[in-house]
């Protein structure tokens, strides 16, 4: 479904390498009616320039409150988030959040979408051919005047991933991206996911519960506790790409990690 | 590509669904349609009207005459074949309507004229309509424009001022502390109630009924443009806001399409708040408009008049209401499945 070619999408900017990132003794809670209810208990964790990493964690351990903080979206309690090195304060184009729901706005074509992100900075003007490129970077050029209520949900999701890398982002924050697709097409999708990664070059921080998922995708993946969500082990995956999902190193780290997270006797 | 990918919208749309394959050479309603017609005709015409103290009903004649002419023409397109076919194609869907509608003015017509069953001057037979609409449709097209230029200024100014107060009441918390309380309290009043009151505080009839209209169609407008904008999708916020976007792109891009349903569903029931706010306002005070004619034509106890501007005010509304409904249906082109009016 990539295309190979595109070149408006590559930028004319020497595409900025990655962001740095680093989370650094981050907590954070949040006040319940019972008083203050912590969900982050002091992460600190690097992710380096272009680097995949995913956070494996039960649900609602706080894993997308982390993404959330990453984002800028609300700030820490405590602790400090750097992006090459300047503090995470509020929301920027260069760190895009990608969610499990697609979050398209019903009321714009898919193409209108897309272009959400050049329009809201007022740089549509400059950027259209972008807007153009990223659609058909995934696949989706025929269904520019379509509405969101007429895709399925992996086109839904689809547009979702034009809309964030339309901007060029050095951080790609996908929180469960793929989590409400059949199984068939979240393959698809995930094969896709990395051939955008290693096509633009950011970094992506990935949250899952897929453990499958995690290893397929991931160079690092970063097990967490339960609420409030703690680092229990770190796992390098140094699998070339591309990747067979029947590797009997993946399946090694898959047991180790579910391993970690109590749940291998089954594996 | 992959197996998610769907055929183009464009190509999308279902098959409309057909009638019966290949149409009849002759259409059974429209000749059932012709026939009651034709009795409604052949009986206004042959059975004299009942005596009822006064001068004969005008237009007995003319009435039936048409009736005949129209089940002729009937009769003519329901036998007329290929011919008549792209014609009889339109009206197919109207046929059993037609055929009810013979047969009612037929019972109308014998119950009233005829039979003089139904208490004389409060049920007019049908031809008196037609007397009404020949003879005094100049004041009731003057009527009929005056209440729509009221209607129109009142819902205008109305729906702007309740739109703009909704969505400052969804996105500003002061907002919503300061008017909230008003609305609630004041909102339910239902605008006739003030009318008594308000006749004293403006300078004329005329914008004390803009005033109230306005108050009827801003007051529902308002709640909900409010409810829809503070019920927004948070996510959508958190997207735009991680895309770079500022405030005002939030509240006239994000919050305001996002509410727009629930501003036309306010509209609506704005616009049943209006119709009621405005006779009742030309029936106690403005000197003209549909209110006005019927309490006018109540005056000289002349039925068919105020059956006749009835009629005039149910299609004037019903076209008021056809006109946001088809303007909706533009504006939210983009949701599937909306209701249909």
């Amino acid at each position: 479904m990539v295309s190979s070619t595109s070149a408006a999408l590559q930028s004319p900017v020497a595409t900025p390498a990655g962001a740095d990132i680093r989370i650094e003794q981050v907590s954070h809670q949040f006040d319940g009616p019972a008083g203050p209810l912590p969900v982050v208990d002091g992460v600190s964790l690097n992710i380096r320039p272009g680097e995949f990493v995913a956070l494996l964690g039960p649900s609602g351990c706080g894993k997308s409150t982390l993404l959330r903080l990453v984002a800028g979206l609300e700030p820490p309690s405590a602790g400090q988030i750097l992006h090459d090195g300047v503090p995470v304060t509020r929301p920027d184009p260069s760190r895009i959040v990608v969610f499990q729901d697609p979050t398209l706005f019903p009321w714009r074509t898919v193409r209108d979408n897309v272009a959400l992100g050049p329009q809201a900075r007022g740089t549509l003007a400059a950027l259209q051919p972008r807007v153009e490129a990223a659609l058909k970077l995934v696949g989706l050029q025929d269904f520019a005047k379509a509405f969101p209520h007429q895709l399925s949900g992996g086109m839904a999701q689809r547009v979702a991933l034009a809309r964030a890398i339309v901007n060029d982002p050095s951080l790609l924050v996908l929180d469960e991206p793929l989590g409400k697709l059949d199984s068939l097409t979240r393959l698809t999708m995930q094969t896709e996911l990395l051939a955008l990664w290693q096509r633009q070059g950011f970094s992506a921080l990935l949250v899952t519960h897929d453990v499958e998922e995690a290893f397929f995708l991931a160079q690092r993946v970063i097990v967490l506790s339960d609420r409030p969500s703690r680092i229990v082990a770190e796992l390098v995956n140094e699998a070339p790409y591309p990747r067979h999902r029947g590797d009997p190193r993946l399946a090694e780290l898959r047991h180790q990690a579910l391993a970690h997270l109590g749940l291998d006797a089954s594996w | 590509m992959n197996s998610t990918v769907h055929s183009p919208p464009a190509a999308a749309g279902l098959p409309l669904r057909r009638e019966a394959p290949a149409p009849s050479a002759w259409w059974a309603t429209g000749l059932a349609a012709a026939v009651a017609w034709a009795a409604l005709g052949a009986l206004t015409l042959g059975w004299p009207n009942k005596q009822v103290g006064f001068s004969d009903w005008n237009y007995t004649a003319e009435f039936g005459w048409v009736s005949l002419g129209l089940a002729a023409a009937l009769a003519v397109l329901s036998l007329g074949g290929r011919l008549a076919a792209p014609v009889v194609q339109r009206l197919r869907g109207f046929g059993p309507w037609l055929t009810v509608l013979g047969v009612g003015f037929l019972a109308w017509e014998v119950f009233t004229a005829k039979l003089g069953w139904l208490p004389t001057p409060f049920f007019a037979p049908p031809q008196s309509l037609a007397d009404v609409y020949v003879s005094d449709w100049r004041r009731l097209s003057d009527s009929a424009a005056n209440s729509l230029i009221l209607l129109g200024v009142g819902i205008g100014s109305g729906a702007a001022v309740g739109f703009v107060v909704g969505v400052l009441m969804g996105w500003s918390r002061r907002a919503h502390y300061w008017i909230h309380p008003v609305l609630r309290v004041l909102g339910p009043i239902p605008t006739t109630a003030l009318l008594p009151i308000s006749f004293y505080f403006f300078p004329s009839s005329w914008s004390t009924a803009v005033f109230l209209i306005a108050m009827g169609t801003g007051f529902p407008v308002a709640i909900l443009t409010w409810s829809g904008v503070a019920t927004v999708n948070r996510q959508f916020y958190d997207v735009a806001r991680t895309l770079g976007a500022s405030n005002a792109f939030l509240v006239f891009r994000v919050a305001i399409p996002a509410a727009m349903p629930q501003v036309f569903v306010g509209l609506f029931m704005g616009l049943g708040h209006a119709f009621a706010t405005l006779v009742v306002a030309e029936m106690l005070g403005v000197k003209s408009g549909l209110g006005w004619y019927l309490t006018w034509a109540q005056g000289w106890a002349s039925y068919p008049n105020m059956y006749g501007a009835l009629l005039v005010m149910a299609l004037l509304f019903s076209g008021v209401i056809t006109l946001l409904f088809t303007v909706r249906d533009r504006v939210l082109s983009w949701q599937k499945g909306v209701v249909q009016w």
